[in-house]
């Protein structure tokens, strides 16, 4: 089983990446785009086959290590 | 007085902060981030700036999750004194020793230049050799650290005076322009610049021997 981690900068928290990225789409001439917040992907090749088990373990592995929750909300998909 | 300085993979100010120790008077050891505990004795922990684990997933956390973390925390809970400067201030707050967080600067810059910054408070170990105001210059060389905090967070800081030092102006988007904290014991200290890179006036700056040297005498009363 393989799970997909999206992680986010939380709403509020400065993502100047992402505004260095709005404004290259800008001068570009992209225009209309407001915003740009930029996250990570991981994804986790799993031994384990039972999708709830998979889910709840790579949740712990999101608060323990994966993602930080000060600053960073994470969503799991398993696929 | 014994200083134990860890070392990670990545890490490029370790010997610096061990110069900086042993000026002061510490005999100084150098610890493997894979060892499991401190050696017998140690009265501060310094956490060395440099690029652990290459800066990969988020700054310092892999290295918060090193083997050696667990006694790192077990000597801050007994009172004993931490240091972290830079990658260490970042690794701190990855293992929750200290509050916030470190994110990408705001101008997104890695800004590498002696800055003048102005001591918050003088009550603590660290920075007890300073006046409260005083302005002191340290360099600093980082890409994240733009200090961040929930408001509450924040209000602590402030109301406990928690805040140690702060850039005399505006370098990375730091929330309050916030430099360097202390934890609520006061005995964990998280710096973005680098006082052991401004600890001889051979190097250019000496405004950060007062760190240490007070830090040593902190050793011998405590």
């Amino acid at each position: 089983m393989k799970a997909r981690v999206h992680i986010m900068l939380k709403n509020g928290v400065l993502d100047p990446q992402g505004e260095a990225v709005r404004h290259a789409l800008g001068t570009m001439g992209f225009d209309g785009v407001d915003g740009v917040r930029q996250g990570k992907v991981i994804e986790l090749e799993l031994a384990e086959t039972d999708a709830s088990k998979a889910e709840a373990e790579v949740t712990k592995m999101c608060e323990a290590l994966l993602a930080n929750t000060v600053i960073e909300r994470y969503e799991v998909e398993l696929i | 007085m014994k200083a134990a300085v860890i070392v990670f993979p990545g890490s490029n100010c370790d010997r610096d902060l061990a110069v900086a120790y042993r000026n002061a008077g510490f005999s100084v050891e150098m610890v493997w981030h894979k060892d499991t505990a401190l050696p017998s004795g140690v009265d501060v922990v310094g956490i060395p700036g440099g690029f652990s684990f290459g800066d990969y997933l988020r700054c310092g956390a892999i290295a918060a999750r090193s083997p050696i973390v667990a006694s790192i925390a077990a000597h801050a809970e007994r009172g004993g004194y931490v240091l972290g400067v830079c990658n260490g201030f970042q690794v701190l707050v990855e293992t929750g020793l200290l509050p916030g967080a470190l994110v990408r600067n705001a101008g997104l810059k890695f800004i590498c230049k002696p800055v003048a910054l102005s001591v918050a408070t003088r009550l603590s170990a660290f920075t007890s050799g300073y006046d409260t105001g005083q302005t002191v210059t340290f360099p600093v060389a980082h890409h994240d650290g733009n200090y961040t905090a929930k408001p509450e967070t924040l209000d602590a800081l402030n109301g406990e005076d928690r805040v140690a030092f702060r850039y005399a102006e505006e370098l990375n988007g730091s929330v309050d322009r916030i430099a360097g904290i202390l934890s609520e014991n006061r005995r964990v200290m998280g710096l973005m610049p680098h006082p052991e890179r401004a600890a001889d006036a051979v190097l250019g700056g000496s405004d950060g021997a007062a760190m240490f040297q007070t830090l040593a005498e902190g050793c011998v009363t405590a």
